[in-house]
C-alpha cells in the first residue's frame, strides 16, 4: 500500500470514528430527553398494575371462621382482592354485587375484602347488615393499602391463580363488569 | 436588653454618617491632580472612613444580634441593611484591588439608598418562625447577599462605564436608557424623602375596603392619591383619593403599595426635573466631565472582575446553600417559589453574561448595559418579589 | 483532509488551525480578536487551534452537532428559559394557590381575563410542562456538546506550548513591548522574578515561556462537569425506587406503618408539641413584633417519635417492633433512618380519643349521675356493663357523623366529630332504649326514654403530619454541585497567565497574554522588570482606542 493510499484510508476511518462517535452521544442525550419527558407524563405513583404478581399479605378475618387469612393460601384459586371502608359511598353500593356473585364463584375464586376502617365495631356492624359471607379482612395499620399503594376506594384487584394482577379498577363496579372480571381469572 | 438594642441602633447610625462623609471624600478626590490609581490624601481618608463605617455596621450587626438570640438577617428591614454592609465589604475589597476611587463615589451612594430604604421598613426584631429557625439561616442568606453585593459593584463600576462612554452630544437611545437608570436611582431618592417627611408629620389615613369576602382595614402612611377599590376613607381631615386601584390588585396591602410605589415615581421625577433645570442638560452629561482622568479599560475590567468573583459566591450562597436548606426545611430542594425562580433567572442571566463576554467578545458598553441589567434583576428579586410577589420567602 | 505547513517553522497543522500550533504565527489572513475593533490583535481562543465542530460540516449527525456547539446556541437558550422562568412568576402557579379551588375557577375570578388566559395557556404550570422541561433539556446537551467540542483543541492549544514563537506571534499580542539594549543580568532578573511569582518557566535557545495558573483553564469544563451531573441526578428522580415521596398521619399513641417501607418500619407519635411565642421569658424581646401581629407566631412544632423495626416478614400479619430509633421530628430537623428521611409537614390539633358518658334519669333536672362508661374511639367496645345494673350496646358508631340524605354516616374513618347510637337496657331489663348521642347532641328518638345518655367529658389527643421521603438522588445532587463550584472556582479566581520573551539582537521582545484580569498582569510585569531596564508592555488594545477616539474628535 502507498502512502497515499494509507493516509486516505486513515482519513476515512477517522471520519467514520468520529461520525459513530457524534451519533452515540446524540443518541444518548435523546434517549435521556424522551425517557424525561414520558416520565414527567407517567407522574402517577409507582403502583402494582397489570402484569404484576400480587404480593402477599396475611391480615386479620373479622368474619367467618378463620382468625386470619393468608394470600398466599389461596394458591390455585382466583382471587378478587377488593379495598374498601365503612364511610366510602361508593364501596357500600358495590357489596351487594360482590354477595350476590359469591356462592356462584366460590370454589373457584375468593372474594377477599379488605376494610381500611380503624375500628372493629364499625365493620362488624357494616357486615351485620349486609349479611356478607365472604372473609373481610381488617387492614386497621394500612400496611396492606401501602404495599398495593392503593388510592382512591375502593380499589379492586382481579387475580389469576397463577398469582398475576390481571385487572385492577379503581371506582365502583356494576354487576354485569363484575361478573365479567370474576370470568377472567376462573382456574383453567 | 433594651439598651444592646439602642446601641446596636447608634451604630448603624453613626455608619451612615461615617459614609455619607466617606462619599464626599472621594468625590474630592475627582480634584485631584494625580491620575486614578494612586493614593492621595483625600482617598485615604475617604477609604479608611469607610473602613470605620463598616467596623460601626458590624458593630450593629452583632450587638442586634445579641439582642435577638438569631442574625439579624430575618426581616426586611435586618436583610436590606444587611446587603447594604455587604456591598460596602464588597467595595473595600474591590478598592484594595484596583484603588480605583471614583468607585467609591457610586458605590457608597447606592449603598446610603440601600440602608436609608431598609430603614423605611419595621425595625423591630422580630421572633423566628420555625422553617427560619436553623443554621442555614444566617449560611444562607448571608452569602447569598455577599454575591449580590459583588455583582452590585458590578453594577456601580458598569454604570461609571456608560456615563463615561456614551456620546452626550447627541440624543440617543442609549443617553435615554442611562436617563431611565439614573431616574430610578431618584426614584429610590425620592421613597426615602417622602416617607421621611410623611413619618415625621405622623401622617394617617385609614380606609376601609371590602376584601375576599369582608371588610378589611389599610393604613396609608402617604396622602392617598390611590385608594383601595370601593375604599371608603374613615380618617378626617384627609384627602380623598384621586382614583381607586382596579380591582384585580391583589393582597391587603396591594392599594398601598401602589400608592407608595406612585409617591415615589413623583418625587423622583420631581428631583430630576429639578436637577435637569439646575444642570441645563441630561444629567449624565453633567457627570461625564468628572470622569475624565478615569480609564474605561479598567472600568470595564472592575465591572467584570467583580461578576467573576461574586458570581461564584452567589451560586454558592443563592442555589447551593438555598437548596440544602430547602431540603431540610421543605423536604425539596427546589420548589419553583418565586424568589427561587427569581434567583435561577439571576443565575442564568450572569451565566449568559460571561458566555457573552469571554466567547462572543461582549467588552466595554455591552457588558456594562449587561451589568446594569444584571443589578436591575437583583433588585427586583430584592424588593419586588417581596412587595409584589409574595411567596414562601416573604418577610415583611 | 487538508494540512497546512506554516511557512515560518514548517510544523504541519491540522485544518481550521488558525495560528501555527508550534510557533503561533498567523495562517489565516483575518486573523483577529473577536469584537474588537482593532484588527491588529490576534484571537487567542484556544491559541489558534481548531475546533472540531467548525471543520466538518457534511452529515446530519454534524449538522445537529454543530447546532448544540455555538455558544450562540447555548446564549440563547440560556434567555429563553430566562425569560420563561420569569413568565412563571407573574401569577402563582398550581401548586400555590389553595387546594380546595378548581384551579380553572380560581385564575378566572381571581385575575379576570389575564388569569384565565394564563390558565388557557398552561403557564399555571408551567416548570412542569414539556416545552420547559425540552429547554432545560437542550441546554443540558448544548452544555455537553459545547464542552466535548471544546475541550480538544484548548487540549492541544495547552500542550503545545513552546518558548519560541514567531515575531508576528509576539507583536500581535495585546501587551507588547520591545528594548533595544538589556543586558544578560536584567534578562536574569526578570526570569527570576516571574519565577518569584510562581510563573512556570521555559526556556528554549534564549526564548523564554513563563506560565502561571494553567489549570484554570480547565474551569469551565469542570464546571459543565458539574452541571451535567446535576442535571442527571435531577433525571435520576424519574427512575421509581431512587425517590419516594408519601406523606402518613399519626395520632398521639399510635403507632403506624412507615409508608413505602413494605411493613419493615413503623412509627409511634408519643407526643406532638406546638409552641408560640410570648410564652416564655426570652419572648419578651420580639414584645413589639408580637403586638403588631394580629395572631400569635408560631416558634416549634415538634413530634417526638420513636422508629420500630417489624421483625414479622409476612405484611399484615401482627407486627413484631424492635425499637429501631428514638429522635424528635422538628421542622429543620428530620428523623433519618435507612435512606428515609421524616420531615414535619403538617398537624392536626384536638382530635378525640375517648369519651365518657353519664346515664341519668331523663327528667332529672340536676342529671344525678346512675351509671358511667367510657368510649375508647379507637377501639370501642360492643357492649359496656354497668354499676347500679346498666347495660349499654353501640349500636352505631359514626366517627365523622354527618348527615346524607337524611341518612346519619360517617365522613372519614378519623373521630373528628363522633356521634353514636347507643342501647341502654335499663336494670333488668331486656327492652333497650335508644340514644342518639355526639358532640352537642342528644336525641331520644322514641320521645319516651326514661334514661338519657349525656356527654359528661371527653380526651383529645394531637395528630402530626409527617412528609416520608427518600432520595438517593441527592448524593448526586450534592456531587455535582460541588464540582460545579469548584470549576467556576478554579475558572474565575485564577487566571492563565503567559510572558514570552523573544531575544531580538541585543534586546528582547515581551509579549504577554492572559484569559482574564489584564490588569492583574500588568502588575506582575510591573513587578517582574522592576530595577531592569525592560520596557513596560504597553497595551495595544488601549492605545489602539484611544488613537481611534482621538481621531473622532479631530474629525
Amino acid at each position: 500500500m502507498s502512502k497515499v493510499e494509507e493516509a486516505k484510508k486513515q482519513k476515512r476511518n477517522k471520519k467514520k470514528k468520529r461520525l459513530l462517535f457524534r451519533s452515540i452521544i446524540l443518541l444518548a442525550l435523546l434517549a435521556a430527553l424522551i425517557f424525561a419527558l414520558i416520565s414527567n407524563f407517567n407522574n402517577d405513583e409507582a403502583s402494582l398494575g397489570v402484569g404484576d404478581q400480587a404480593p402477599p399479605f396475611q391480615l386479620k378475618q373479622l368474619n367467618g371462621d378463620a382468625e386470619t387469612l393468608n394470600l398466599a393460601d389461596l394458591e390455585g384459586k382466583g382471587i378478587m382482592l377488593n379495598f374498601w371502608a365503612t364511610y366510602c359511598k361508593p364501596c357500600e353500593d358495590e357489596m351487594p354485587y360482590m354477595q350476590s356473585l359469591y356462592p356462584k364463584y366460590k370454589d373457584d375464586i375468593e372474594i377477599v375484602a379488605v376494610s381500611v376502617d380503624a375500628t372493629q365495631l364499625v365493620i362488624d356492624r357494616f357486615v351485620d347488615n349486609y349479611n356478607l359471607t365472604f372473609p373481610i379482612l381488617h387492614d386497621n395499620k394500612e400496611q396492606v393499602m401501602d404495599l398495593y399503594n392503593v388510592g382512591p376506594l375502593p380499589t379492586t384487584y382481579f387475580i389469576n391463580p397463577d398469582g398475576e394482577i390481571v385487572e385492577v379498577v379503581s371506582g365502583p363496579l356494576t354487576l354485569e363488569r363484575l361478573d365479567g372480571y370474576l370470568q377472567q381469572i376462573l382456574p383453567e | 436588653m433594651g439598651d444592646l438594642i439602642t446601641l446596636s441602633g447608634n451604630f448603624l447610625y453613626l455608619a451612615f454618617i461615617l459614609y455619607l462623609i466617606a462619599t464626599f471624600f472621594f468625590a474630592g478626590t475627582i480634584r485631584d491632580k494625580k491620575t486614578e490609581g494612586t493614593s492621595t490624601f483625600s482617598s485615604k481618608v475617604a477609604i479608611s472612613l469607610t473602613i470605620l463605617g463598616f467596623i460601626s455596621q458590624t458593630g450593629y450587626f452583632i450587638t442586634r444580634w445579641m439582642a435577638s438570640g438569631h442574625a439579624p438577617v430575618s426581616n426586611l428591614f435586618e436583610f436590606t441593611t444587611f446587603f447594604g454592609m455587604m456591598l460596602v465589604f464588597s467595595f473595600i475589597i474591590i478598592y484594595f484591588i484596583y484603588r480605583l476611587n471614583i468607585l467609591g463615589l457610586f458605590a457608597l451612594p447606592i449603598a446610603l439608598l440601600i440602608i436609608a430604604y431598609a430603614s423605611m421598613f419595621p425595625k423591630e426584631i422580630s421572633p423566628l418562625v420555625p422553617s427560619l429557625k436553623s443554621h442555614w439561616l444566617y449560611i444562607h442568606v448571608t452569602t447569598v447577599s455577599l454575591g449580590e453585593a459583588i455583582l452590585a459593584v458590578s453594577f456601580a463600576a458598569g454604570l461609571i462605564y456608560l456615563i463615561k462612554e456614551i456620546d452626550q452630544t447627541v440624543r440617543s437611545k442609549r443617553t435615554t436608557w442611562l436617563e431611565i437608570v439614573i431616574y430610578s436611582i431618584l426614584a429610590t431618592l425620592g421613597f426615602i424623602i417622602i416617607s421621611t417627611t410623611f413619618n415625621a408629620l405622623n401622617y394617617n389615613a385609614t380606609f376601609e375596603f371590602p376584601f375576599e369576602g369582608d371588610i378589611s382595614s389599610v393604613d396609608y402612611q402617604l396622602p392617598p392619591l390611590a385608594g383601595p377599590n370601593e375604599g371608603t376613607l374613615l380618617t378626617t381631615e384627609r384627602m380623598n383619593p384621586l382614583f381607586e386601584v382596579p380591582s384585580w390588585m391583589q393582597g391587603v396591602n396591594a392599594a398601598r403599595k401602589f400608592n407608595t410605589l406612585l409617591w415615589s415615581l413623583i418625587t423622583g421625577l420631581g428631583l430630576y426635573i429639578i436637577a435637569r433645570a439646575v444642570l441645563r442638560k441630561r444629567i449624565a452629561a453633567a457627570i461625564q466631565p468628572l470622569l475624565k482622568k478615569t480609564k474605561s479599560d479598567l472600568l470595564d475590567e472592575v465591572s467584570y472582575r467583580a461578576v467573576a468573583i461574586g458570581f461564584p459566591v452567589f451560586t454558592l450562597g443563592g442555589l447551593i446553600f438555598a437548596m440544602i436548606w430547602a431540603q431540610e426545611a421543605w423536604n425539596r430542594y427546589w420548589g419553583w417559589d418565586p424568589k427561587e425562580v427569581w434567583a435561577l433567572i439571576t443565575w442564568f442571566f450572569y451565566a449568559a453574561f460571561l458566555h457573552l463576554r469571554l466567547s462572543r467578545g461582549w467588552h466595554g458598553e455591552r457588558s456594562a448595559w449587561l451589568a446594569v441589567i444584571g443589578f436591575a434583576i437583583i433588585m427586583f428579586n430584592l424588593i419586588a418579589v417581596n412587595l409584589i410577589i409574595a411567596g414562601l420567602h416573604s418577610y415583611a | 483532509m487538508r494540512e497546512i505547513k506554516c511557512d515560518a517553522c514548517h510544523h504541519i497543522n491540522r485544518e481550521g488551525t488558525e495560528l501555527c500550533e508550534s510557533c503561533g504565527k498567523p495562517l489565516v489572513e483575518k486573523q483577529q480578536a473577536e469584537g474588537k475593533e482593532t484588527k491588529k490583535l490576534l484571537n487567542m481562543r484556544y491559541d489558534g487551534s481548531s475546533r472540531r465542530s467548525m471543520t466538518y460540516n457534511k452529515s446530519v449527525v454534524d449538522r445537529v452537532w454543530n447546532f448544540f456547539s455555538s455558544v450562540k446556541v447555548g446564549v440563547t437558550l440560556i434567555v429563553i428559559t430566562l425569560i420563561a422562568s420569569a413568565v412563571g412568576t407573574i401569577l402563582p402557579q398550581q401548586m400555590y394557590i389553595p387546594q380546595n379551588v378548581q384551579p380553572e375557577v380560581h385564575y378566572k375570578d381571581q385575575y379576570g381575563l389575564i388569569g384565565q388566559i394564563y390558565y388557557q395557556l398552561g403557564l399555571h404550570e408551567l416548570y412542569s410542562s414539556w416545552w420547559y422541561m425540552i429547554l432545560i433539556a437542550l441546554i443540558g446537551i448544548s452544555i455537553i456538546i459545547a464542552s466535548i467540542d471544546r475541550v480538544v483543541p484548548l487540549y492541544r492549544a495547552l500542550k503545545n506550548q513552546k518558548p519560541t514563537r514567531h515575531t508576528t506571534f509576539i507583536q500581535r499580542q495585546r501587551l507588547h513591548s520591545k528594548t533595544d539594549d538589556v543586558t544578560d543580568a536584567d534578562k536574569h532578573t526578570f526570569i527570576s522574578n516571574l519565577k518569584r511569582m510562581r510563573y512556570k518557566v521555559t526556556e528554549d535557545n534564549g526564548h523564554v515561556l513563563a506560565e502561571k495558573g494553567r489549570f484554570s483553564r480547565w474551569g469551565p469544563y469542570v464546571n459543565h462537569v458539574g452541571l451535567i451531573i446535576f442535571l442527571l441526578g435531577a433525571l435520576l428522580r424519574f427512575v421509581p425506587f431512587m425517590y419516594i415521596d408519601d406523606f402518613v398521619w399519626v395520632r398521639e399513641g399510635e403507632t403506624v406503618v412507615v409508608p413505602d417501607t413494605n411493613g419493615e418500619y413503623f412509627i409511634e407519635n408519643k407526643d406532638f408539641i406546638i409552641e408560640t411565642y410570648g410564652d416564655s421569658e426570652e419572648d419578651t424581646r420580639f414584645k413589639e413584633a408580637l403586638e403588631n401581629q394580629s395572631g400569635p407566631i408560631a416558634k416549634n412544632f415538634q413530634t417526638n417519635a420513636v422508629i420500630y423495626r417489624n421483625v414479622e416478614t409476612v405484611v399484615g400479619a401482627e407486627p413484631q417492633l424492635e425499637k429501631f430509633k428514638e429522635d424528635s421530628i422538628l421542622v429543620n430537623h428530620a428523623l433519618k433512618f435507612d435512606g428515609f428521611a421524616l420531615y414535619q409537614t403538617s398537624y392536626q390539633l384536638n382530635e378525640f380519643k375517648s369519651m365518657s358518658f353519664i346515664i341519668h334519669e331523663t327528667n332529672d333536672a340536676d342529671e344525678t349521675e346512675l351509671a358511667s362508661f367510657k368510649v375508647d374511639l379507637t377501639n370501642p367496645a360492643e357492649e359496656y356493663q354497668l354499676d347500679n345494673g346498666f347495660r349499654v350496646m353501640i349500636d352505631q358508631y359514626f366517627p365523622d357523623y354527618y348527615i346524607d340524605d337524611g341518612e346519619p354516616r360517617s365522613q372519614t374513618k378519623n373521630p373528628k366529630n363522633p356521634a353514636f347510637v347507643f342501647l341502654v337496657y335499663p336494670p333488668d331489663s331486656s327492652e333497650p332504649e335508644v340514644s342518639f348521642a355526639g358532640i352537642g347532641r342528644n336525641v331520644d328518638a322514641s320521645g319516651e326514654n326514661q334514661y338519657k345518655v349525656g356527654l359528661q367529658d371527653f380526651e383529645v389527643r394531637d395528630v402530626t403530619g409527617l412528609t416520608v421521603r427518600k432520595d438517593y438522588t441527592l448524593p448526586i445532587l450534592g456531587l455535582g454541585g460541588i464540582i460545579f463550584m469548584i470549576g467556576v472556582i478554579q475558572g474565575m479566581y485564577w487566571q492563565h497567565r503567559r510572558v514570552w520573551i523573544h531575544p531580538k539582537n541585543n534586546g528582547l521582545w515581551l509579549a504577554a497574554h492572559t484569559n482574564k484580569n489584564w490588569f492583574g498582569i500588568k502588575k506582575d510585569i510591573e513587578k517582574a522588570i522592576m530595577k531592569t531596564n525592560i520596557n513596560m508592555v504597553v497595551d495595544q488594545e488601549q492605545e489602539e482606542q484611544e488613537l481611534q477616539k482621538q481621531q473622532e474628535q479631530n474629525k
